[in-house]
């Protein structure tokens, strides 16, 4: 009961913020209210058993891809006048996407209620939390039976990486900078101790 | 309610409890305070003289160039935790798969740092 209304308050505000994502005016604010979305979908994975995925959406999408979308945004300098100009040419394939989506959802469930014994024949079945922690069921799987797509994903990464430095990243010229090891590296000859005797310069 | 999901509820009712105090804190001025707002007071307050233009403006692209590598790296240690927690169980081979990850990126690290991209300038 009370974890009913735990989730149907996590959804509301999740479905809620998801429609001031794309209905508020300032781009900011979407995506400040997208990352409400986020800490909601959070608790909705932890309703459902999912701590970990839960906590990762708050350290990688919360604590990171927010920032990001943030920056983006404020690097675009929006015009926000005429941001909504274009919003009903773009109804068509929003909706579309979303037609796609929720067939595919609907696939999805309606494989289990046409097969519920589906679920029994799955190769790595999710232990329950009796058994393993959401971590440890995870651990067991990633790093032996999934190393190819684990793999995969290192190397996406790395992609990432080199590709944001391509894209970005720009030497200046004439630009003055601190070279600590030639600091370190400064011989003893360049300072010199002198007398000076009182009332006189050197 | 099942047992594990006890554990999280001080976190909910702290989400509460902060939810109220910030609630009263933005309900208790806004009801209590005077409001005569005019033009003057409710313009940005510009030392004096009236704003420019408007706040939004082009950020440098580095900013994101440091959020981006932020979020890799990120995402590499979030792989490290379920490795961490079942390091006993996986053995040799998990433990050198992830090795192996690391290395790969650790090329990315070295490559990032040659080419000065942590370096602000």
């Amino acid at each position: 009961m009370f974890t009913a209304l735990i989730f149907y308050m996590f959804a509301a505000i999740a479905v809620a913020s998801g429609v001031m994502v794309i209905s508020s005016r300032n781009p900011v604010h979407s995506v400040l209210w997208l990352i409400l979305a986020f800490f909601n979908a959070a608790g909705l994975f932890l309703l459902l058993g999912a701590e970990f995925l839960a906590m990762v959406l708050v350290v990688v999408y919360v604590g990171a891809v927010a920032v990001l979308f943030l920056f983006v945004v404020m690097m675009l300098d929006i015009n926000m006048v005429e941001m909504k100009e274009g919003f009903l040419q773009y109804l068509p394939t929003g909706a579309l996407i979303g037609v796609v989506l929720l067939v595919e959802l609907l696939a999805m469930f309606g494989g289990w209620a046409f097969a519920p014994d589906v679920e029994a024949m799955v190769k790595a079945p999710t232990p329950t939390l009796e058994q393993a922690s959401n971590t440890v069921a995870l651990g067991k799987l990633i790093y032996t039976n999934y190393v190819y797509l684990f793999q995969a994903s290192g190397l996406v990464l790395l992609v990432a990486m080199i590709g944001t430095i391509l894209l970005t990243h720009r030497k200046r010229t004439g630009v003055r900078k601190q070279v600590i090891a030639d600091q370190v590296g400064r011989s003893r000859d360049s300072v010199e101790l002198k007398k000076v005797q009182s009332g006189r310069g050197i | 309610m099942e047992a594990w999901l006890l554990e999280y509820l001080p976190i909910l009712i702290f989400l509460g409890i902060a939810i109220v105090i910030s609630a009263i804190c933005v309900g208790a001025s806004w009801i209590v305070a005077r409001q005569k707002p005019d033009t003057e007071k409710a313009t940005a307050y510009e030392c004096g003289f009236d704003a420019f233009g408007d706040a939004r403006s082009k950020f440098e692209v580095r900013f994101y160039l440091v959020a981006i590598l932020f979020i890799i790296f990120d995402l590499e240690v979030a792989f490290l935790f379920p490795w961490a927690v079942t390091l006993g169980k996986i053995g040799m081979f998990g433990f050198w798969s992830m090795m192996v990850f690391l290395g790969v990126l650790t090329i990315g690290f070295i490559y990032e740092w040659r080419k000065g991209a942590l370096e602000w300038e």
